[in-house]
C-alpha cells in the first residue's frame, strides 16, 4: 500500500485496528479527541466495539473488563485524562493483562494547557498508579513512528502481559504526516485461554484479581514484576543513535518531540563542524542506561546534554546512566512551548564553551 | 437416597469468611443457583466488588473478575460488549455502588448495558469497619456518624433502585429483602428474572437486596432482621421499580 497522508490520532486509531484491535473505550479530551471520533467511525465498519465512557476512570476500567476478557483493547487520553486512568493501570498492571493506553502529553500541571509537553514523564516511566509496577513506555517522534509501535504494542503487551504506555504530545496527534501501515506486520494474538474471562464451559474458571491477603505471596508477586521487568530491559530496550558512529564529543538525549527539533540543531551544528550526536530512546521504560553507560566511558564523548518539554524528568535518568561521571546541560521549554531549532542551537554551543570542548574550532 | 439440597454446582467448595448472622452468604447462594438452574454455569463472569465480598472470587466457580472499588459496572462494560454471548453480572455493596461507583453504576444503567446487578444494601461499611454509607438511616449511629446520621450534614439516604428507575432507558429495577424466607423466596424470583432479561439480549437489570450486618450494627441478627424491617421497609419499599415492558 502506497503512503497515504494521515493525522496523528487518526493514523493511531487506524493503526490500533491494523493490529487486530476491535475495541476501544475512551473519553474526549484535546489534543487527541480525534483517536475516539475515528474510532467511533471506524470499528462498527469492522465489527468491532466502540464506547464512549462517561469519564476516565470509567475508560481505564472498561478496558481492564474488556483486556480481561481477552480481546485486544486500548484507551486513549490526554495528561488530566492520564491521571484519572492511574488507577486502572495499577490494577492491570497486577492483574497481569495486556492493556494499550496512549497518553498524548498536554502543559500542566492542573489544567494546564492543550499544547505539546513531556511533563508526563516521571508519571509514565516511574509509575502513575499506587504500588511497585511499570508499564512498558514507547515514545514514538514520528507520526509513522507511532503507527509502528501502537502495532507493537498490541504484542509486547502479550508478551509481559503487562500495560504498555505510549506517550506523545499534540504536534505528533494533530499533524500529519505521511504514513505506511504496511512497514510493520501484524503478530497474531497469543492464546489466552489460561487466563481470560471467556466462560470456564470446557476448562478449569479463570479469575483475574490482585488481591493478597497474605503478605508473602504479595512479596512474591512484586518478585516476579522484578524478573518481568529484567527481561524486558534485556530484549526490549529500543532507541534510536544519530551522528554517534564518529566519535562526538557530546551526546544530546532527547526523546518524542523534542528529538526532532535536536536533531535539526544537530545537523546545523555539524555543518559547522560541532561534534555531537544524538540518543533518542523509543523506549522510556526500559531505559536505555547501558548504551548511555557505555557512551559515556567511551574516550572521546566528554559532554551529555538533555533537552526535554519539561522542568527536568529524563534528565534524572540519564545523570543516574553515567553516574554523574560528566555534568549534565539542561534546556527545556515548558507549559505548551515547543523549543526552537534556534534557542537549541544557542544552548548547544553555549555548552561547548562551558565545558570546554572544540566545537567549531577543531 | 435422594439429594434434596447440596451445594449449587457454581459455588467452590471454599468456606466463607462472613460473620454469623451475615445475609452475604444467602445472596451469594441464590446467585449460584440462578446460575445453576439456568445451565449458564460456563458462559457467565462475575465481576467482584471491594467490601465484604471482595472475596466472592473465591466462593463462585465461575470466570471472575475483581474490580476497584466502585468501577464494577465499568468492568462488567468492557467483558460484555467484547464478548456480547457472555452473562455478565456484578455483585456490589452500598459503599462500592452507592458512593464511590454512583458515576458508574448510573452510566452503565443508562448506556442500557446488558449487565446483572447484585446490590445489597445493609446500610452501613462493612469491611472498612461499619463507617456510615450513602444508605445509613437517619440517626444510625456508625463508626463516623457516633450520635446517629445527622441528614442536615450528610444528607439523606440514596434509593437507588428509585433513582436509577427514573432513567429513561428500558431496564430491570426491583427492591427485595433478604431478612425472612417468605422474602429470599421472593427476591430470588426477582433475580433471576433479571438473568433472564441479560441472556435475552433485553435490557440493563439491577435488584437491590436488603440485608443485614448484625457485625457493624452492634445486635444480634434477630434483632437485625426486627431492624430492617422496621427502620428499612418503610424507606426502602420493596417491589418493581421498572420493567423493559414500561411505557
Amino acid at each position: 500500500m502506497p503512503k497515504i497522508l494521515m493525522k496523528g490520532a487518526e493514523a493511531i486509531g487506524e493503526a490500533a485496528i491494523r493490529a487486530g484491535c476491535l475495541s476501544y473505550f475512551g473519553y474526549p479530551i484535546t489534543p487527541q479527541s480525534e483517536v475516539g471520533e475515528y474510532m467511533s467511525r471506524r470499528l462498527p465498519e469492522v465489527g468491532g466495539v466502540f464506547v464512549q465512557a462517561e469519564s476516565e476512570v470509567a475508560a481505564s476500567q472498561m478496558i481492564y473488563g474488556a483486556s480481561g476478557a481477552g480481546v485486544r483493547v486500548m484507551t486513549t487520553t490526554s495528561s488530566p485524562g492520564y491521571s484519572l486512568m492511574a488507577e486502572a493501570m495499577s490494577y492491570i498492571a497486577a492483574s497481569e493483562l495486556p492493556a494499550v493506553v496512549v497518553n498524548i502529553v498536554r502543559g500542566g500541571p492542573g489544567l494546564g494547557g492543550i499544547l505539546p509537553s513531556q511533563g508526563d514523564y516521571f508519571q509514565a516511566v516511574k509509575g502513575g498508579g499506587h504500588g511497585d509496577y511499570r508499564c512498558l513506555v514507547l515514545a514514538p517522534a514520528t507520526v509513522q513512528e507511532f503507527v509502528e509501535c501502537v502495532m507493537k504494542a498490541f504484542p509486547l503487551a502479550e508478551k509481559y502481559l503487562n500495560p504498555v504506555l505510549l506517550i506523545g504530545d499534540g504536534m505528533i496527534a494533530q499533524m500529519m504526516e505521511p504514513v505506511d501501515f504496511d512497514a510493520v506486520k501484524t503478530e497474531p494474538q497469543r492464546d489466552v485461554e489460561a487466563w481470560a474471562t471467556t466462560g470456564c464451559k470446557d476448562r478449569p474458571r479463570n479469575v483475574v484479581e490482585c488481591l493478597w491477603l497474605d503478605p508473602k505471596l504479595c512479596e512474591d508477586f512484586n518478585f516476579e514484576l522484578i524478573e518481568k521487568y529484567k527481561k524486558m530491559t534485556a530484549e526490549d530496550c529500543y532507541f534510536e543513535e544519530y551522528e554517534l558512529d564518529d566519535q562526538p564529543e557530546m551526546v544530546v538525549v532527547a526523546y518524542g518531540t523534542t528529538s526532532r527539533i535536536v536533531r535539526t540543531a544537530i545537523e546545523e551544528l555539524r555543518k559547522d563542524g560541532y561534534k555531537l550526536g544524538m540518543l533518542r530512546p523509543i523506549t522510556l521504560f526500559p531505559f536505555p542506561f547501558d548504551r548511555l553507560r557505555a557512551l559515556s566511558e567511551t574516550s572521546h564523548v566528554k559532554a551529555f546534554s538533555v533537552v526535554e518539554m519539561s522542568q527536568g524528568q529524563m534528565i534524572e535518568d540519564v545523570r543516574w546512566a553515567i553516574r554523574d561521571k560528566f555534568p549534565v546541560g539542561f534546556f527545556c521549554r515548558m507549559g505548551g512551548i515547543v523549543p526552537s531549532p534556534e534557542e537549541v542551537i544557542d544552548f548547544l554551543k553555549q555548552e561547548f564553551v562551558t565545558r570546554g570542548l572544540k566545537g567549531a574550532k577543531s | 437416597m435422594k439429594t434434596i439440597f447440596e451445594r449449587p454446582k457454581s459455588m467452590t467448595k471454599a468456606e466463607t469468611h462472613y460473620c454469623p448472622g451475615c445475609t452475604h452468604g444467602v445472596a451469594h447462594r441464590m446467585v449460584a443457583e440462578i446460575v445453576d438452574e439456568l445451565g449458564i454455569r460456563g458462559k457467565t463472569v462475575g465481576i467482584a466488588p471491594v467490601g465484604c465480598s471482595v472475596l466472592i472470587y473465591r466462593y463462585m466457580d465461575t470466570d471472575m473478575q475483581s474490580a476497584a472499588h466502585g468501577r464494577a459496572p465499568a468492568v462488567a462494560t468492557g467483558v460484555k460488549r467484547v464478548r456480547p454471548e457472555l452473562c455478565v453480572y456484578t455483585y456490589q455493596g452500598d459503599g462500592d455502588l452507592a458512593s464511590i461507583g454512583m458515576g458508574e453504576i448510573v452510566h452503565a444503567a443508562n448506556r442500557g448495558e446488558k449487565i446483572t446487578v447484585v446490590f445489597i444494601n445493609n446500610a452501613v461499611y462493612g469491611m472498612t469497619g461499619g463507617q456510615m454509607a450513602p444508605t445509613t438511616m437517619p440517626g444510625q449511629k456508625t463508626t463516623t456518624s457516633p450520635k446517629g446520621r445527622d441528614v442536615n450534614l450528610a444528607g439523606m439516604p440514596i434509593r437507588m433502585a428509585e433513582l436509577l428507575s427514573t432513567l429513561r432507558t428500558p431496564s430491570f429495577v426491583v427492591r427485595s429483602s433478604l431478612h425472612t424466607p417468605h422474602h429470599i423466596i421472593q427476591a430470588k424470583q426477582a433475580l433471576r428474572r433479571a438473568f433472564q432479561y441479560q441472556l435475552a439480549g433485553t435490557c440493563f437489570s439491577f435488584v437491590e437486596l436488603l440485608s443485614i450486618c448484625p457485625t457493624n450494627w452492634g445486635i444480634t441478627p434477630v434483632q437485625s432482621n426486627k431492624w430492617l424491617e422496621e427502620t428499612m421497609l418503610p424507606y426502602y419499599p420493596l417491589g418493581i421499580y421498572k420493567t423493559p415492558e414500561d411505557k
